[in-house]
Parts: C-alpha cells; sequence; structure tokens
C-alpha cells in the first residue's frame, strides 16, 4: 500500500500542476477574449484574404480565402527546405569527404569553411547575402547573361522555361525507366545469390535511364523547347525580363544561407560517420577479396550510412524549421504570409500561430517517426 | 641526359627533375602572383584563354617532375605526401593555391589597404574599400544599443563584476571548490540579477519580488544550522510562511517608497541593445534552460508514465516548432493567457521562450548521457542503499554530464546563434542595431561594413566557446 501510494503521488502532484496550469491560462483566454470582443474559431480560414503574396507556386491573389493563403505559406515553405536540403546535401558530403582528404590544403580548406560557416548566426548570413551581396549585383538593363541564357539580376535570377509538349509520355518513360531498373536489380540480387554470377547492373541501369527518355523523344512525340528570358522596358529607367523563370533574391538569398549552413553540420556528420568505420573492416573486406569499389560500396557505406543518417536527417529537419527565417527578409513563407500578414488582418493570435505551430510539429513528428522506424531498422541486431 | 624519360620522374635522375619540377611550379606561381597583386600578365602574348590556363599546366608538370618517393629530402617528401599524392590531388592542390593567390589582393584591399578609418562623417568613405569610420560612429548603438550615453559604465562596470565573479573558479583553493557549484548553480545567477535589475536597469529597490528574495536569503542562511532531517520540511514550509509574512505583515508602502534608490535612472528594457543585449538574454537562457532541461530529462526516463508522457511530450513539442514561431506566440498569444491587469515584461518573455526552447534540447542531449551510462552504474549505486535522487546527483548525474559536454556546448552555441531572432518581438540586439543602422538615411549604403563586423564578433566568440567546450571535454575525460 505504501508502495503504491509513494508511486502515486508525485504523478498526481504533476498531472495536478499541468491541469492548474492549463486551466489557469484556457480560463484567463476566454476572459480576455470576451474583453476585446473577439471569438475564437477557425471560420476565417475560408473568408477572403483580400491581401497579395508577391511569389507562390499556384495561382493566388487577394479574392481567394485565408486557408489559400496558408497553402501558399507552406509550399513557399517547401520549396525553400527542398532547393535548400538538395543542395546543403552534395556539398556536405564533398565537404565531409574532402575532411578527409590526405591532402592537407584540401582538408584544411574543408576544416576553414565549417568553422566559418558554422560559428556565425544563420539570421546574419541570411542578412548579408540578401543586404549586402545580393545588393551589388547589376540592374536588369546592365546584366550580363551567363552561358546565354541565365540572367543573374538586383531583381532576381531569370532562368529559361521548359516548354515542353506531351510531358507524360517522357514521364511516363521515366518511370518506366525506374521500374525497370528496380526489377533488373531484384534480378541480379536472386542471380548471384542462386549463380553466384554479377551482372553489370550499374551499367544496365545508367543505359536504361538514358535510352528510355530518349526514345520518348525520337518515337513518343516528345519536344521540349527553351523559353529564353528578354528584356523589356517599362519606363525610361525601369527594365524587367520577360518569359522564362523568375526566382526573387529573397529566395536565392534564402537557399544560398541555407544551404551554406547546414552543409558544414551535414559535413560533420559524414566525417563522423566515415570515420566511425572501424579501420579492421575496410582491412578485413581487403583480405577477402573485394575489390576497393565493393569495399565502399558493400561494407563501408553501409556501415557509414548507419552512423550518418540519423544526424543528417536531424539537419534536414533543422533546415526546414530555419526556412521561417524567411520572415527577416520578407520572403513570403509560412510565417510570413500566415503568422505575418494574416495575423496582422484578422487578430486570431491564438488560432493561426497554434495553427502554424501545429503545422511545423506535424512536419517533424512525422519524420521523427520515420526516422525512428528506419534507425530501428537499421540497428545492429546484438545477441 | 638522353637517359632521361620525359613522362617517368625517378631517383636516378632525381636532381634534374627536382630542378625541373620546381622550376615550372615556381613559374607558375609567380604568374598567378604577379597577376593578381600587380596586375599584371607576363603571359599577355599569348592568346587569352592560353594565358589563363599556362599556370595550371605548368603547376601541374612541375608537381607530377617532383613526385618522387623516397627522395631522401625530407621536406620534397613531406610535400608529396602532403598535397601531392596523385595527379587529382595535385590539381587540387594547385586550384587552391592559386585561388587563395586570387583573392588574397582584393580582401585586403578591401579591409585594410583601400579603407577609411579616420573623420566621423560620411565623407570620408569615398574609395573602393571598406568605411569603418561608419562602425567607430556608430560603435555605442552596436553596443549598446539605445541605452543613454551617459549611462553605460553602467553596463561596463556590471559586465565588468559579473566576469570577475565568474572567473572564482579558477582561483578557489582546494578548501572552498566542493562549494563551487552551490556558487555556480545558486549564487552567482542570483548575484547577476541583482546586478541587472538594480545596475543596468535601475531598478527600484523594493518591488514585488524583494520579499520573496529576502524570504529566501534569510531561510537559506537559517537553513544551514537546520539539522538534516528535518530540512527538507524546513524548506517546504518556511520560505513561503516567511514570504507570507514579510508581504502583510512587515513592509508597508511607505518602505518601498523610502527604498528608492537615487541617482541611477530607470532604462526600461525596450532601450536596451546590441551586444550586451546579446549577451544578458544568452546569459539568462543558459542559466534557466540547463535546470530545465536537465529535469525533464530525468522526467523522460521516470518510472512513472504520466511524468514520462507529459516530459515527452513537452520536449518533441518546443523540438518541433522554430524559434521564430515561439517567439510570435510570446509576443502575441501569451498576453492572451495572462490576467489583464498583469504585465511581463517584453525582454523576460523573450527570455522565457527560449529558455524553455533551448532546454528541449538540453534534455535531449543529457537523456544521451543518461542513456549510454551502464545500467551496472545505476544498479551499483541502488545496491549502495541510495535513494533515485541521491543515486541521480552523486553517482549518475556527474557521469552522464561529463559524457555530453560536447552536446551540451553546441545547444549554448545554438543558442548564441539564436539570439539574434529577437527582432520579431520589436528587441534589437547587435544584428537588429546593424538593420536599423542601415536605413539611416545619413549611412546609407554600408550594409556589409556591418555585418562583416558582426559575423567577426559572432565569429569570435562561437569559436572561442566551441574551443573551451573542447578543453573541458579533454580535461573531464576519464577512463573507462
Amino acid at each position: 500500500m505504501d508502495l503504491k501510494l509513494q508511486k502515486i503521488i508525485p504523478q498526481l502532484i504533476t498531472v495536478l500542476v499541468v491541469v492548474l496550469v492549463f486551466g489557469f491560462f484556457t480560463y484567463n483566454a476566454q476572459i480576455n477574449m470576451e474583453n476585446r470582443g473577439i471569438d475564437f474559431g477557425y471560420g476565417f480560414l475560408s473568408q477572403e484574404s483580400s491581401f497579395d503574396v508577391q511569389f507562390s507556386l499556384i495561382e493566388y491573389d487577394g479574392s481567394h480565402s485565408y486557408f489559400r493563403a496558408y497553402l501558399v505559406g507552406l509550399l513557399n515553405t517547401i520549396l525553400v527546405s527542398v532547393i535548400g536540403i538538395i543542395f546543403a546535401t552534395i556539398l556536405g558530403v564533398i565537404v565531409g569527404v574532402a575532411r578527409l582528404s590526405p591532402n592537407y590544403l584540401i582538408n584544411q580548406f574543408a576544416a576553414f569553411y565549417v568553422e566559418f560557416f558554422r560559428n556565425i548566426p544563420l539570421l546574419l548570413q541570411i542578412f548579408f547575402w540578401y543586404f549586402a551581396a545580393l545588393r551589388a549585383l547589376p540592374l536588369p538593363q546592365d546584366a550580363d547573361a551567363m552561358l546565354g541564357v541565365f540572367f543573374l539580376t538586383i531583381k532576381g535570377l531569370y532562368v529559361p522555361a521548359f516548354i515542353w509538349e506531351n510531358l507524360n509520355v517522357f514521364l511516363n518513360s521515366l518511370i518506366a525507366a525506374i521500374v525497370a531498373i528496380v526489377v533488373i536489380r531484384i534480378y541480379a540480387r536472386k542471380v548471384q545469390e542462386t549463380q553466384g554470377k554479377q551482372l553489370p547492373v550499374f551499367l544496365i541501369s545508367v543505359g536504361l535511364i538514358f535510352i528510355l527518355p530518349l526514345l520518348s523523344f525520337l518515337i513518343g512525340g516528345v519536344s521540349l523547347s527553351f523559353e529564353i528570358p528578354k528584356l523589356k522596358q517599362l519606363a525610361t529607367t525601369s527594365f524587367i525580363y520577360e518569359g522564362g523563370v523568375s526566382l526573387p533574391p529573397e529566395l536565392i538569398a534564402l537557399t544560398l544561407s541555407l544551404a551554406l549552413y547546414t552543409a558544414t553540420f551535414i559535413a560533420e556528420c559524414v566525417r563522423a560517420g566515415i570515420q566511425g568505420v572501424g579501420k579492421g573492416q575496410k582491412e578485413a573486406a581487403a583480405s577477402i577479396g573485394l575489390n576497393p569499389n565493393q569495399v565502399l560500396k558493400l561494407v563501408v557505406m553501409p556501415q557509414a550510412l548507419r552512423i550518418i543518417i540519423p544526424p543528417t536527417t536531424n539537419q534536414y529537419l533543422n533546415l526546414t524549421k530555419n526556412s521561417s527565417l524567411a520572415a527577416a527578409i520578407a520572403y513570403p513563407d509560412l510565417v510570413l504570409v500566415f503568422a505575418g500578414t494574416a495575423l496582422m488582418q484578422t487578430g486570431k493570435a491564438i488560432e493561426i500561430v497554434s495553427i502554424t505551430m501545429l503545422t511545423y510539429l506535424t512536419l517533424s513528428i512525422s519524420i521523427s517517426i520515420l526516422m525512428n522506424w528506419y534507425n530501428k531498422k537499421i540497428a545492429i541486431k546484438e545477441k | 641526359m638522353s637517359k632521361i624519360n620525359l613522362f617517368k620522374p625517378d631517383r636516378e635522375n632525381l636532381n634534374t627533375f627536382l630542378f625541373a619540377g620546381s622550376f615550372l611550379f615556381f613559374i607558375s606561381v609567380i604568374d598567378v602572383f604577379i597577376n593578381s597583386f600587380f596586375s599584371f600578365n607576363i603571359t599577355s602574348f599569348l592568346p587569352s584563354s592560353l594565358s589563363f590556363i599556362i599556370p595550371i599546366v605548368f603547376g601541374f608538370i612541375g608537381l607530377y617532375f617532383i613526385r618522387i618517393e623516397h627522395s631522401g629530402y625530407k621536406f620534397l617528401d613531406k610535400v608529396n605526401k602532403n598535397i601531392n599524392t596523385n595527379n587529382f590531388n595535385a590539381i587540387l592542390s594547385l586550384l587552391i593555391i592559386f585561388i587563395i593567390i586570387k583573392v588574397t589582393p582584393p580582401i585586403l584591399s578591401w579591409f585594410i589597404v583601400d579603407a577609411s578609418f579616420a573623420g566621423d562623417s560620411k565623407d570620408v568613405c569615398s574609395g573602393s574599400g571598406a568605411c569603418w569610420t561608419y562602425i567607430k560612429v556608430w560603435f555605442r548603438r552596436f553596443m549598446y544599443g539605445m541605452y543613454p550615453n551617459a549611462e553605460q559604465w553602467r553596463i561596463n562596470l556590471s559586465f565588468l563584476a559579473l566576469t570577475l565573479l565568474g572567473s572564482v573558479g579558477y582561483f578557489a583553493t582546494e578548501k572552498f571548490k566542493k562549494y563551487l557549484t552551490l556558487y555556480y548553480v545558486v549564487i552567482y545567477p542570483f548575484i547577476a540579477f541583482l546586478f541587472i535589475f538594480f545596475f543596468i536597469s535601475g531598478g527600484p529597490v523594493f518591488f514585488d519580488f524583494s520579499y520573496g528574495i529576502i524570504a529566501a536569503v534569510i531561510s537559506i542562511i537559517i537553513g544551514f544550522f537546520i539539522p538534516s532531517k528535518f530540512k527538507f520540511y524546513y524548506f517546504l514550509f518556511v520560505p513561503i510562511t516567511l514570504y507570507i509574512v514579510l508581504k502583510y505583515f512587515i513592509f508597508y508602502e511607505e518602505l518601498i517608497e523610502l527604498g528608492k534608490l537615487d541617482g541611477l535612472n530607470w532604462v526600461e528594457t525596450g532601450a536596451w541593445g546590441g551586444l550586451s543585449l546579446t549577451f544578458i538574454i544568452s546569459f539568462f537562457c543558459l542559466i534557466f534552460c540547463f535546470p530545465i532541461g536537465m529535469a525533464f530529462a530525468l522526467g523522460r526516463r521516470s518510472d512513472f508514465p504520466l511524468i514520462r508522457y507529459i516530459s515527452i511530450g513537452f520536449i518533441e513539442f518546443w523540438r518541433g516548432v522554430p524559434l521564430i514561431t515561439v517567439l510570435f506566440m510570446s509576443a502575441v498569444m501569451f498576453p492572451m493567457f495572462l490576467p489583464a491587469d498583469f504585465f511581463i515584461d517584453k525582454l523576460v518573455r523573450c527570455i522565457i521562450a527560449i529558455s524553455l526552447f533551448e532546454a528541449a534540447y538540453v534534455a535531449e542531449v543529457i537523456r544521451g548521457g543518461l542513456q549510454a551510462l551502464p545500467r551496472g552504474q545505476y544498479e551499483a549505486a541502488k545496491s549502495l542503499g541510495m535513494g533515485y535522487w541521491r543515486m541521480h546527483i552523486f553517482v549518475i548525474l556527474p557521469q552522464a554530464l561529463k559524457l555530453v559536454i560536447p552536446g551540451i556546448a553546441n545547444t549554448f552555441l545554438a543558442l548564441v546563434k539564436d539570439t539574434p531572432l529577437i527582432f520579431v518581438v520589436g528587441l534589437l540586439e547587435i544584428v537588429g542595431m546593424l538593420n536599423l543602422a542601415k536605413t539611416n538615411p545619413k549611412w546609407l549604403g554600408f550594409a556589409m561594413e556591418g555585418y562583416v563586423f558582426a559575423a567577426i564578433i559572432f565569429w569570435i566568440i562561437c569559436y572561442a566557446m566551441s574551443k573551451y567546450s573542447y578543453n573541458l571535454e579533454q580535461k573531464y575525460k576519464t577512463e573507462r
């Protein structure tokens, strides 16, 4: 009896405190909202938003609803995160490998990069790129074309737009190629397990992924043309580019700084992962007759990835959360569009802040559940 | 001479190859050097594309020639081993050397040679270099924000005093070493709070919390003489009773009026800013987030399911949202949750928000340390008859914290780097002040200088912290 009480009392006290605190907050919130004449509810989401967003992936203007504005913000956040993650991964892997290079100059260069970008606040880097570095770019009329088609100006980066014909045929061919590769891989594994023969899977895969889309161009009636941005004069001193795709400078500054900053952390993860594979593993693999490529592919990488992937996913999550700093340079992401403009207009502080937080929360919790599942799957099964 | 095989350097013709190789290498380096420092192109008689590529070709051939194993020259062997192991490495090394040579002159000229230091107006900054005059003129604002100029000695003095008090640990003799934890965890933060409240902010001596502070001090002093058997009950009841007695029977309003300190003006927190605000916020968040984080780490590993779930919920919630939304919440949502007449200062709200946010990260780091300890430690402590608290305070936590020093240092670094985000609630620390100064019509166009300046300051702070944590890690490393 005594033991049982000892177990229950602390829990009861904790729960009581939590309930009391929450009750206190709710009570106050109710009274405050009554006093100010605000009513609680999510009905505003379907109302007309009547504000404009300068950059959006889906069709949007002031006549759309608040919910659509929320989607615009969410998509912009996802866009910035995905681009940032891709660049950060590429850069991070290169720098991480470079830090282990036997070449003194290269590993010092990589170490310098990591130490430099890691120790400066991300917000400062974003400001630097946006307010200092990108402002030094030429005006649209003075910009020189890079490779003839890209225009990097103070108003953003203009790239040619793809104009596809029969795009779905091309996509289908791409999907077919991927399916074929998967099938061949499974078949090759079977062949190796049963007959001990190794098929040149890599060559076949590369061939397939090039040949099938190429065939779609030749036979399937797919054609691709580019729409190159052209300078257009609005007034005597005001120029813009027309046609093509324009990336606003906010997006460039944000992805650049996010990628440069996060890459330093990914580089450290990669380095730790590769260093974490014992020397004995490589030597053992070599001594049973695997060639260096096989050692890397079959022995080192699977073990290194086990160490690399969890912290790297964490960094991806951090990048996504850090993309909310977009609000500082007025890139219309979730925080700016929804928790900024929409909140200002509706005054629904509790609803909007909670929706914003819940969105990020869902994002990170779903990824961490996925990560836990992956961790369990690849964990070394110890006896 | 006829024996030399041009494509295969070997030891037989060591000197010839060494001479030819280093000659080519130096030619290439000198070419780039002259090109970049004196903007004069030696190979200008060649077509431009050829003249561009020639240093790389020469340097590559030169490095190829001197790649001779076991040459007998120590320096050569070292060079070969470090930057010249194969063709690929040689090219990369060359590129890095060239980039360094190429980049140095513009950076030097921008930073020092063409930069302007003198004067105190924008007119002196006409050159192509940096305008450090801008930093000089705005220096006080970047350091102290809108804090009145005449009162800034208060910040300086407080920081000096706190630094001195903070370094007590280095000078403590063996006898006092055991009190250091108590000092740093309880007494020092308290002194720091007093300094910041009375000195920097110029608050009144008697304010709402004064009773609490006095009650706490008195009860702690008396507490030393209470037998340990009753200590728990003593601290459970006496401070609160004392507080109530003091608040409702002893001090009257007249005393509060009487106690207002003359001479120090009240400077509201809205005027604080610059680097000093960065320090103040980081300092308090650091102090608060550590114990909160520790509590939740223990909670997450508790045997009580309800406490465990609450801790998990807390940690995952804060870790799942970006800090900027947390600050939004503290700015626009939190006041709604408080009674209408209850006002909490913006700065305090910020500190609470950041502390809770970072506490979740600290909790996860500490949990990692707790999990890494072998079960034998817990079992050994229990078999000695230790209870939960005794076991954790004397056996588990000291070892676990030692293990997670790097992780905690990283979290603290992240905290310092996150402080600029308080611009969301309208507080301007150094980055915020930079953005303010940048839009001043008298000083337009010096964004670059400001950001470089702030970057250097932050870099020094963060780099020093990471080096310090590395030292700590080495110091407390024990063989296991």
